[in-house]
Order: C-alpha cells, then structure tokens, then sequence
C-alpha cells in the first residue's frame, strides 16, 4: 500500500519534470529560433530538429500521461493521445473556418445583414456558376477517369519493362512543377498568335498543325473543347500521382496467385481484368476519391490559363474570384458549402468500402 | 514481385509504347527547359524546337530595288514575276535561293536566303540561370547618370527558408496522421465513425476560407512570419489527405502483429512506434512526396504567413519576375532550379515505393 | 529515447545561453532617440516589385534618414488576394498602396481605414493636390465620408507608342487629330501592315486594357457628365453612350487587316508581348496604345526617345477637347501611430517620389513635384500631356464595384470581343452584374 502510494507520488512528480521539460523545450526553441535568423544555414538545421523533435516529444509527454491514468479510462485517454492532435489540428484550421463560412453565407457582404438563402439562390443560378458547374462536371469525369485510366496503363505496363524507374520517374517529372510553372509550360503548347502577315507560331501543338498542312488554331477559344485542352494540363501534372501508387499496389499483388493463373491458361488481358484490377481496386478508389476532390477544388490551371474567361470557368475560380477580387464575402462562403455539399456522394461512396473491407476480415 | 518474363516481340511492342508516352509526356517539359536557355528576345520571336539541327533559309544579303519600284503592281526581279504579297511571303528563284520582301511595301528591300543546315544550340545562353540565381540583380539609371545597382536576393536564403519551411512541414502532418489513422483504425474511443466522416469530408475544404480565420489568430499569438505558423498552416492543411492515405493503408495491415504485440506487454504507443511505424513506410514516403512537393510550391500560404521576411524559394522568383509577369526567359529557369530538389527528394524516396503503398491491403 | 532528448535539452540550453550573451543589434540602434520615432518601423505593402520596389525604397531613403523612421516595404504579386487576408485578418501593414481606388473603397465601407482628416494636418496636404485628386480620395466610410489616402503617383494612360526609328524612316507623321490617325491607320494598311499591336490576355485579369480603350472613347465621345454618371452605374452600359463609345472599338479591333493577329490574336496576346511585334525587324505592327509604365516590357536595350516614343490618342470630338485618362496609387492609412502620421505627411509631398521621378517611370501628382526632376524626354512628355488635358478622369474599372470594374467588365467585353457573345448579350450581362 504504501509502496504503490510512493511509486504513486514518484510517477506524478515525474510526469510533471515531463511536462516542465516539453514546455522548456516548446518556449526556448522558439525564442532561440527567433533569434538564429542571422545564421542561415544553423537556423535551418535547428527548425528541422526542434519542429520535428518537440511534436514527437509531445506525444511521448501525451502517452505517458496517459499511461498513468487508471485502468478504467486508459485505453479512451492513449485513444486521445493518437488521435487528439489531429483532431485539434482539424478542428482550429478547417472545421471551424468552414463553420465561419457556413454562417456568414447566410449573411450579405458586410456580415451584418441576414439574407438567409439569397446567396445560395445566386450559387444555383447565376449563369457563370451554371457554367461553372457544367465545366467542373467534365474536369471531374474526364480529368479523373483519364488520370487513373492512364496512371494505371503506365504503372502496369511499366511493371513489366526493364526500365521501369526511368519511365516512372519522366511520368512523374510534372509533379514537381509549380502551378506557375506548369502555365508557362502549357502556354508555349497552346500559344496562338492570330491571322495576319508573317505570322510565325511559337506554339508546337499549333506548329505540328501547320507542319501537316493544317490552319493554326486558337485552342484556348474553341467552345467547350477548350475545357479539354486545360483538363489535359491536369491529366498532365497528375497521373503521375495516380501511377506512384496503382504501382506500388500492383506490386503488392502476392506472385502465386498470377502464377496460378498463367497455370490455368489465362492471358495478359484475363489477369488484368480478373486478378490486377480486383486485387487493387481499395487503391483505384483512394486515388480516384483523391483526384476527384482535386479536380473540385482546382482553380489555378483555370487561372493561369483563361482566367476563366472563354467558357472555361469552374467553381472553385468563381470562389476565389469572389472572395479575394470582388469581396464578396457572402456569395464567397455559399460557394464553398456548395462545394462541400457536391462531395457528399463521393464521401458515402467512400465509406461503404471501407465498410465493406471491415466486413470481409 | 519479380519481372514476369515476356516474349521478345511483346517486350519490344511494350517498350515502344511506353516510349510514346513518356516522350508525349516529357516533350513539353523539354520545350520549356530548351526555351530556359533562350534569349528573351528568341523565345518571343519563333519556337523552342528551332535550337534543335535542321534545314534552314538563312539570309545571306540583301539589296535595294530601284525608287521607282511600283508595289502595287506585278514585280519583276530575277525574271519571276509576282505581287507584293507574294514576294512578302518570299518565292524560291533557284535551287538554293530565295528572295523576300523585307517589311513593307515602302522598304523596297529585298532580302537573299540560302537553305543551311543549322547546328544544334544556335543562340543558347545560361545568363537566365545566372540572372536568377543572383537573384535578378537589378540596375538602373536613376537619372543623373548613375547606374544604381540592388543587390539581388539571395537564392541559396530562400532555399535555405523552404528547407526550414518543407521539412518540418512534411514530417510532422505525416506523424501526427499517423497517430491518428493508427487511432481511427484500431482504437475504440467514442465518436470515432462521425469524426472520421468528417474528417474524410475536410478533403474537399478549399484552404482559402481558412487563410483569415487562422491569420486572425496567429495575429492574437504574435506567430505571423514565423516558421511555426507555417508548419502549423501546412500541417492542417495537410492532414486530411495525410490521415485519410494512411488510414487506408494501417487499416488493412494484420491485425494478430499487434495482438502478438499487446500479448507480450507492449504499450500502443511501442507497437505504433516500433510496428506500425515501420511497417507504413511505403505509405508515409508516398505521402511524403506529395506532401513536400505541395509545401515546396505553394505561395499563398508562405505569402501571407511568412511575408518578406523569411523569403522562400516561390516567394523569391515571384518578386523577382516582377510585375513584368511575362518575363519567360526568367519564369522557365526559374521553374527549373525550383524543381531540382524535389526531383531529388523523390528518386531518393522511390525506392519505399517498391515494396508497395498499399501492399498490407492484399495480405488482409 | 531518454538520452536523446536530454541531449536535446542540453544543446537547447547551451544555445539559449550563447543567444542570450549576444549583444542585441536592434537595442543599440534606438539609443538615441529625441523625436520619438526614432528608430520605429513602418510597414508597407502594395503591389509593386522588382524595379519599382528598389526605386521606391532609394525614394524614401531620405526620409528615414532624417527621422529614422524605418519604411518596411512588401511587394506582392498577388497583392489583391493577400492584402484582403491581411487586412480582414488583424494583421493590417501600416500603409497600403492602392492601385485601384475601388478596391480601397471596398477596405473604407469595411470601417478598416483610418480617416486622415482627423490625424493629419490637411490644410497643408490640400494645398498640395489639384481638387480633383482630394475628391477622388473621399469615400464612404461607415460613418460618413472619410478622406481615405493620399495619392503618391500617377500614369497617364492615353499614350500611343511607336516604334520611332522605323516610323521616321518609313515616313509616317505623328498625327495631330482622330482624322489624321484614321489616316495613319490607312496609310499603314495600304503599305500592306498592320496598324495596331494590341493584346488583352492577362491571366485572371484578362480584358482590362480592352475596358482602358473603352474608357477612353467613352471620354472623346460623350460629356464627362455621362462618364461620372457611368462610372457610378448611374448610365446603364446597355445605353447609346456607351454603346457609342464601344462603336469606335469595333472599328479598330474588329476591322479586318486592323490588328496584328485579328481579334483571336487581341485576346490571346498578352499586354506585355503584344508590343513587341512592333520591334522585330521588320516591324509587324506600328501603333500600341497603353500607359507608360508598357515601356518596361519594351525589348532591352530600347532607348526613350530613340527607338520609342509615343503621341497623345487624339480627341475625337473637339466639343470634348483632349481629354486624359490616368491612372493612380493611393496611399491609405490602416495603424495610426505618430510615425505612421508622418510618413503619410510625407508621401503627400513630391518630395517622396522625388528620386524616383528621376529614375524614370512614374509621374507626380504632387503640386510642389517640379517638371525639371524628370530626366528622360518621354517622362517629361508625360507629365506635359496632363498638364495640357482640358480634362482627366481616372480609371473608370478601376473605380467600379470589383465584381464590375475587376469582373463582369473585364469579362464580357474579351467574351464580346473573341467573338463568343453578341454586344447586347455582353452589355446585359454587366449591367446584370452591378450591386443592387
């Protein structure tokens, strides 16, 4: 008895020694961090370790609390511990943000005057967000089919290939390509200089035109095909994401069991079809779930390239617009919801997979 | 997975398709770093693909014709006959030789072209590289005659910042997702199904909603320009792609490793560290990636957080391409020199990725 | 674990400690202080770089001499986006430079910015600008009108440039009135050129210098009455001035041989290339109509007055005479503390652009700005075609409501202009698009 009330004492003094030493290394590194600005290169090394260090020490300050509680809510307090942080995080920079925006779309531009729906009556039916909403709908279906279609194509075939690392990593170049940088790109693709007297384009897709024999065209101007040509851009920066992973879970698929199948008399194509295909599918839905959410959320391509303009709106552009450019707090926040609102399907979709994996265990 | 072995003809038809697509997929990455290497003036005027050897009318000389030259009618020069506009576009007079009307019809000039081959690298420059990397230093004339020179910003500080910046921003999402997928997938605590949908649906959030919010309270903590306000921005920002990839991945590995585990006496948290941890490699590199790479180029974000300060490398060649947006010659090396580190980041992670991202799946 | 972290806390330790033993650089400055501003800092934002930025800080160089005041300037590329964040996010710069007063209005209605009437000293800042400037710096405030900024320097925006070696060498004359232009514009075409450079491409911004030659037409085709009235959407757009003033549009950029690249090449081209072509040799087009600060994206190694120049767009209708367009930033107030006074002081004197009139690129509004600071002809001619305007009236997208002035106007007129809308439908749509 007194033995437990002794360790009892000494684990609390202890846990508290803990949690003096993280705040000490918390508050000290960061008044020291402030201070090393003149250093570069030390600064840099110290953030790295000190950023990384004090979260791992937090959770180890966290745990230990934790496994000093009594037995009856340990496993409820270590649960906290893991998932508490993200939890906090999430909730302080996107659970209440959107909440902020959820309000104030019931409200007009100022934030003081109560509008309750108007908002959302202009998000549904103001021509440029029907536009928008027509144009999102083919980046959602076209951008994300052709980027798992053809991340799939290349992870597959690239699996069977002597040179496989050189072919993943020239698919994956574009990802490393900033926005800005990736307009540039595309702009020397599509650049169209006009009609006229000596005319020389500077375009190579317009250049292979006219090499064939055919009249330069403005892309960028066509009626919703130029919506195809941004999608393309898309298609471009993220299949490579799409064919990392598929690869890596192609990879994942266990030897024997294609074995077996050759051994049965199966073809390529009955081994993608029947083997490779079901055997990944958890991974084709996590990666098209993510590029679809992307291909929503997705403005700078848009904005780069047309500004919008041509026919080629999408909603996220026409948030951003509102929100930053015209100021328009409300029909800003309406947007946004509506975009949440647009996923749900997605997200229940989502969610009867991972139901249905639980259940198969 | 070892390399099936296919026949020879199927693996020549296969490399040749793979070929194809990664040509068509690198030919305009390569366009914009041959264009890295033009003069300002060149990139403007015709396209990349002209540095590349090829047959080429170059002008050889010129001469005038006579005052009384009429450009309205029919022209007559080395017995070919034709208009104005004709002779504009240029008209082949021999073999070797073609004959063009310079500008307009009040020039009267006539230019002489000769079919050369052009060797590769015809007017290629690396002074794009060195303007950027010193920083665009500037110079001007400040009136009186003096040629005021501005140091440029230091390139090597703002790599130096982004590091400070990425790393951070990389590893802790990628820690704290993991404890939470870890959580989410095998821990029971209450509410764990409605918080996880919720979390799924962070997702699709676009961050600009919260740029505001957040700012308003790192203005109340004394955080803005801070290296922690950006990790604490690109950690949220982060976190729902992270925990939900992870998610995926630690909810399939098999469950009798921690059950094995917890028998021996092992506490969750030396499971996840010396287990799970481990185990999520291929998926935590993975993320990795992705999430170094979105840090590396964001601007908005290290804009409004960091500000002048603590210039990171977007920060840095937007300041430095100016207002002057179409600066290309600048804009493309810029976007090379930005890309090398996570270029190298991830060949020298692709090799987490062969054991597979979402291998475990299969074993469950 | 354990040995690691407590290593950790040592290095920490340590280094905290040789931190600390550090003589603080910032503390030795403000020793000695005797107006009390001393060593205070101020900050800036506003979205010029670059160039600008550097001619900027030489031009307060001065200033934080004599007072040791210290000006932090921040330029950004993305200034609209960023400066909307900061401001709405607590974490407002001191001062903020505006390029587009109707941007500011927006921050002004929001109660963000100070009212300099009641911390400056206006007598003196009054007699310092001509009436029209003052008027166009008050704007409704939550609780009335406020004096929202000062303005630090203009550009004129009715300028035509050309390249001056080879339109001197093919002849042409620079011409005086709208006639001798349309003769010009003939003359070049039957030379077998075309006239004009003109290209509205501009990322996100897309349209606006179609919106500045609206603009200008609207000034040389109606009374500025009907300009007032349009800009604050008192005159529809769908209304015969307007629609008057687009006419005179249409008649250069829509007529075939007119444009370099026709009307797909006016919206694909961006401002900043659409110039060149008048450089290549030979030149492909001879006019381009655009502000001065255009002379930055002019090739390198272009000397004023050499290779460019540029004459005033002439009048259409003598009953309007010559007007000018022009362009300007503000300076607006958003922390009053006694050293933020004073630098607003300052910038409402030509004394804070005084070093940067003479690099070149901008123009004065100040009163006590001498026209003997600028260095380059072209400058100086700038200057010289406000003085002589019989009237100037601002930017008017720039003075709309954003969702107009930086959106539906932008938008409809480049829709109308590549062709994919009729004007009626464009016209609708912008007037659908104001603010009831």
């Amino acid at each position: 008895m007194l033995e437990s009330v002794r360790s009892n004492s000494f684990q609390i003094v202890r846990l508290f020694a803990l949690v003096i030493l993280a705040v000490f290394v918390l508050v000290g590194g960061f008044i020291l961090l402030q201070n090393l600005q003149h250093v570069k290169m030390i600064m840099m090394v110290f953030a790295v370790i000190w950023g990384v260090g004090s979260v791992a020490l937090l959770f180890w300050v966290f745990n230990s609390i934790a496994q000093a509680m009594p037995r009856k809510i340990r496993p409820i307090a270590v649960a906290l511990v893991f998932a508490g942080p993200a939890i906090v995080l999430l909730a302080w920079a996107l659970v209440l943000p959107t909440l902020r925006s959820l309000w104030l779309s019931f409200f007009d531009d100022t934030g003081h005057q109560f509008v309750f729906l108007d908002n959302y009556t202009f998000a549904f039916t103001d021509p440029i967000m029907l536009e928008s909403f027509k144009n999102n709908l083919l980046w959602m279906v076209f951008g994300t089919s052709f980027c798992v279609i053809l991340g799939l194509i290349i992870a597959v075939l690239s699996d069977k290939s002597k040179f496989e690392k050189l072919f993943k990593a020239l698919i994956f170049l574009p990802m490393a390509i900033s926005f800005v940088g990736a307009g540039v790109i595309w702009k020397f693709m599509y650049s169209y200089k006009g009609e006229g007297i000596n005319i020389n384009e500077i375009g190579l897709l317009n250049a292979i035109v006219v090499a064939l024999g055919g009249k330069a065209q403005s892309w960028l101007l066509m009626p919703v095909w130029n919506n195809f040509f941004l999608i393309a851009i898309m298609v471009w920066l993220q299949t490579g994401y799409a064919m990392v992973i598929l690869s890596s879970a192609i990879k994942g698929i266990p030897l024997e069991i294609i074995e077996a199948a050759k051994m049965d008399g199966a073809n390529e194509f009955q081994i993608f079809f029947k083997i490779t295909i079901p055997f990944i599918m958890p991974t084709i839905v996590t990666v098209a779930t993510t590029i679809l959410i992307f291909s929503l959320k997705l403005f700078d391509i848009v904005r780069v390239m047309t500004g919008g303009n041509f026919g080629t709106n999408v909603i996220a552009n026409e948030f951003y617009q509102r929100q930053f450019t015209y100021r328009k707090t409300g029909q800003a926040s309406a947007i946004a919801i509506v975009l949440l609102i647009c996923t749900i399907p997605v997200l229940i979709y989502n969610l009867r997979q991972f139901r249905k994996r639980r259940t198969i265990k | 997975m070892k390399k099936t072995k296919p026949s020879k003809i199927s693996s020549i038809i296969l490399f040749i398709l793979l070929l194809f697509i990664a040509i068509g997929w690198t030919v305009p990455t390569l366009g914009v770093f041959v264009t890295s290497f033009r003069e300002s003036k060149d990139i403007y005027s015709s396209g990349w693909w002209s540095v590349l050897p090829h047959m080429e009318w170059v002008k050889t000389s010129e001469f005038q014709l006579a005052e009384a030259t009429d450009p309205n009618a029919p022209i007559t020069i080395e017995g070919h006959t034709a208009s104005f506009d004709e002779w504009r576009q240029g008209i082949k007079v021999s073999e070797n030789k073609r004959l063009r009307w310079y500008g307009n019809k009040r020039s009267r000039k006539i230019e002489v072209y000769e079919e050369k081959l052009l060797g590769f690298g015809a007017n290629l420059t690396m002074q794009n590289y060195v303007d950027v990397l010193q920083g665009g230093e500037i110079s001007f004339d400040d009136g009186s005659g003096n040629i005021i020179t501005r140091e440029g910003n230091n390139f090597g500080d703002a790599v130096i910042n982004s590091l400070a910046v990425c790393i951070p921003s990389t590893v802790i999402p990628i820690l704290i997702a993991a404890f939470a997928a870890y959580a989410f997938a095998w821990m029971d605590f209450p509410g764990r199904k409605p918080m996880f949908v919720i979390l799924v649906a962070l997702l699709v959030v676009p961050l600009q909603i919260a740029l505001i919010p957040i700012l308003r309270d790192f203005t109340a903590w004394n955080l803005n320009g801070t290296f922690v306000s950006m990790w604490l921005a690109h950690t949220s920002f982060g976190l729902p792609l992270a925990i939900y990839l992870l998610y995926n991945y630690v909810s399939t590995l098999p469950r009798d490793v921690f059950e094995s585990a917890y028998l021996d006496g092992a506490t969750p948290f030396v499971t996840f560290v010396r287990l799970v941890l481990p185990m999520s490699i291929p998926a935590l590199a993975s993320f990795a990636i992705f999430q170094f790479l979105w840090v590396w180029n964001d601007y908005l974000v290290a804009l409004i957080f960091l500000g002048d300060k603590n210039r990171v490398v977007t920060s840095a060649l937007a300041a430095m391409i100016g207002e002057k947006g179409q600066d290309w010659h600048l804009l493309t090396s810029g976007a090379f020199l930005s890309m090398i580190l996570p270029l190298t980041v991830f060949f020298a992670l692709q090799r987490f990725f062969v054991r597979g991202l979402l291998a475990g799946s299969i074993k469950g | 674990m354990k040995k690691s972290v407590l290593f950790f806390v040592f290095v920490l330790v340590a280094m905290l400690f040789y931190t600390g033993c550090q003589p603080k650089g910032q503390e030795q400055n403000s020793a000695g202080k005797d107006s009390g501003v001393q060593g205070k800092v101020v900050t800036m934002a506003g979205p010029f770089v670059d160039n600008d930025a550097v001619k900027f800080n030489n031009a307060v160089k001065a200033f934080e001499e004599r007072t040791g005041i210290d000006i932090q300037y921040e330029g950004s590329k993305e200034f609209e986006a960023s400066i909307s964040i900061r401001i709405e996010g607590g974490n407002a710069p001191d001062i903020v430079d505006f390029p587009q007063p109707g941007l500011l209005a927006t921050f002004v209605k929001g109660g963000y910015v100070v009212d300099l009437n009641k911390v400056l000293d206006m007598n003196k800042i009054k007699q310092n600008y001509i009436q029209s400037w003052l008027d166009m710096a008050t704007m409704d405030g939550p609780e009335g009108k406020i004096m929202a900024g000062v303005w630090g320097r203009v550009s004129a925006k009715s300028l035509v440039w050309y390249n001056k070696k080879e339109f001197d060498a093919a002849g042409y004359k620079v011409p005086k009135t709208w006639k001798e232009l349309e003769d010009l514009e003939k003359m070049i075409m039957a030379d077998g050129d075309t006239p004009w450079a003109i290209g509205i491409e501009s990322g996100a911004a897309t349209g606006w210098p179609a919106t500045d030659w609206i603009e200008e037409f609207m000034l040389r085709t109606n009374s500025l009455e009907d300009y007032d009235r349009w800009v604050k959407g008192e005159l529809k757009f769908d209304s015969p001035q307007v629609r008057k003033a687009i006419g005179k549009l249409s008649e250069i950029w829509l007529t075939k041989g007119m444009v370099y690249g026709g009307r797909e090449g006016i919206v694909t081209t961006s401002f900043g290339d659409a110039p060149k072509v008048m450089f290549e040799e030979p030149p492909k087009a001879w006019l381009h109509k655009q502000g001065n600060f255009i002379t930055s994206f002019f090739p390198d190694n272009l000397k004023a007055g050499v290779n460019y120049d540029f004459f005033y767009l002439p009048g259409i209708d003598p009953q309007y005479g010559r007007p000018v367009l022009i362009a300007g930033d503000c300076y607006a107030m958003f922390n009053d503390r006694p050293e933020v006074r004073m630098v607003m002081e300052f910038f409402a004197t030509g004394a804070s652009v005084e070093s940067w009139i003479k690099a070149g690129g901008i123009v004065s509004p100040h009163k006590d700005a001498l026209l003997s600071w600028y260095t380059n002809d072209v400058d100086r001619k700038v200057a010289e075609v406000i003085q002589n305007a019989t009237s100037v009236r601002f930017d008017g997208s720039d003075l709309m409501p954003g969702e107009v002035g930086a959106g539906s106007f932008w938008k409809e007129i480049t829709a109308y202009v590549s062709g994919t809308k009729s004007l009626d439908e464009a016209l609708k749509a912008i007037d659908a698009s104001w603010p009831k």
